[in-house]
């Protein structure tokens, strides 16, 4: 028998009440549900990184939680970073900037991961970027580019 | 929808959860979520109720109590790694949680639930086994203490029923100024290690007053090499020795690292760390 129940999450500022299926990861219900999109599902296990969300401002992989755990939390997803529709957040200009991106896929989870990174450590060498993202994969780049983009976006002084 | 179909609970208190514990045929408790979502995910458990703890009041603290730290099983590794009473108090608990996954799965996995999942090459496991760590169960009858020696019954397998539910863990202290390090090696930066060593050591006058060397990730249990430390002279020669003694544990083969490489690797793993905990023995 399928077991649902109503939930209250905030997503981007925005407040949802939603009846959810207690199985329904936070994943497929951002992107079922809410239609935001930008989260992307790679592996759900755990491994990919791509779905990364913050929650309550702290990187989780929306993957491995349940939609019902989301309830009275704050969710920001990849639609929730930049300032405004025509303006890119620094960290995705840079990417943009830098070729930290080719295809795209694990972009939106390399952003919510590192937004929480930056805000825990930021001045962080090239080490502690690598160390940062290690938990997200991406095919594309060899993640140099996306490195690039990190440390300009946290150096104090342009070239 | 990944899952198969469950029951939910989300129970608000200790006592409502050990309650459905209790009652609940075929129940799996939902900690972190770090393990048992992505086996949840890919149909490897398919329990008939899934009880959510992570609404129990109660069980997220860092308490020191004399020399011993006690922790909640419902505390985030996150918040282990940024603790400063873990990090002045228990140094090798801070350096070696910081290898658990990756940030993004430390801010929801937690101590009991790595505990309990008992992977073999679980950092948290080894730690636990190098300090003898007590685990506090509670159930319907009451709470009980498990020496971590006797919590793995074997693989990924705690000593732990059913109805019983791991509500703390006590870290026995070792004496302020003691050498500790945590090393391990995998094939990617927050892989499960192929082999990884624990060392806490206090030394005087350049002998082993107390030492403690636990290998994870070679077998289904954390180990330690058959060799006396007390009293010992640390040399070069000992940790040799000590190192040497790998091979005399049980190691497992996967398609990825055969038996005979894991020790070596935990040869390295373990005269690493002898090394780096001497390094750190504060000198008065």
């Amino acid at each position: 028998m399928e077991e649902s129940r109503p939930i209250s999450v905030e997503v981007n500022g925005i407040a949802f009440r939603r009846e959810v299926s207690v199985r329904m990861t936070l994943a497929d219900f951002l992107r079922h549900d809410l239609m935001l999109t930008g989260t992307h599902v790679g592996c759900e296990h755990g491994v990919c990184g791509a779905c990364t969300v913050l929650v309550n401002g702290r990187s989780a992989r929306s993957c491995l939680m349940l939609a019902v755990q989301a309830d009275g939390e704050s969710v920001t997803t990849i639609e929730g970073i930049a300032p405004s529709p025509t303006t890119l957040h620094p960290l995705q200009q840079a990417l943009k900037d830098h070729h930290g991106l080719q295809c795209g896929f694990c972009t939106s989870g390399m952003v919510t991961t590192l937004i929480e990174f930056l805000r825990d450590c930021p001045k962080p060498t090239e080490r502690d970027v690598r160390v940062a993202i290690s938990g997200n994969l991406c095919r594309c780049t060899g993640y140099q580019g996306i490195i690039d983009a990190v440390l300009r976006v946290t150096s104090t002084k342009d070239e | 929808m990944k899952p198969a179909p469950f029951r939910y609970h989300a129970p608000a208190t200790l006592d409502e959860a050990i309650g459905l514990l209790d009652t609940l045929e075929d129940a799996r408790v939902l900690a972190g979520g770090q393990s048992l979502m992505p086996m949840l995910n890919f149909r490897i458990v398919q329990p008939a109720h899934i009880v959510d703890i992570n609404r129990v009041q109660g069980l997220s603290y860092i308490r020191r109590e004399g020399e011993v730290l006690e922790v909640g099983a419902m505390t985030r590794q996150r918040d282990l790694e940024f603790s400063d009473v873990v990090a002045e108090a228990f140094p090798l608990l801070h350096e070696a949680v910081r290898l658990v996954g990756h940030r993004q799965t430390r801010n929801r996995g937690t101590l009991g639930g790595s505990l309990c999942q008992l992977d073999p090459s679980a950092e948290l496991v080894t730690v636990a086994a190098a300090v003898d760590a007590t685990i506090v169960v509670a159930s319907k009858a009451g709470t009980r203490e498990i020496p971590f020696a006797d919590f793995p019954l074997g693989l990924m397998s705690p000593a732990i029923e059913a109805n019983e539910l791991v509500v703390s863990v006590r870290f026995p202290l070792w004496k302020r100024g003691h050498g500790f390090a945590f090393e391990e090696f995998a094939r990617r930066h927050g892989d499960f290690a192929v082999a990884s060593a624990a060392v806490l050591l206090e030394m005087e006058h350049g002998r082993v007053e107390r030492g403690s060397v636990v290998v994870g990730g070679l077998d289904s249990r954390p180990q330690r090499p058959k060799v006396g430390l007390h009293g010992r002279q640390s040399s070069t020669a000992l940790f040799d020795e000590v190192a040497a003694a790998c091979d005399g544990l049980e190691a497992m083969s996967d398609s990825h690292v055969d038996a005979g490489y894991r020790k070596r690797v935990a040869r390295a793993m373990v005269r690493r760390a002898l090394e780096r905990a001497r390094g750190r023995v504060a000198t008065d």
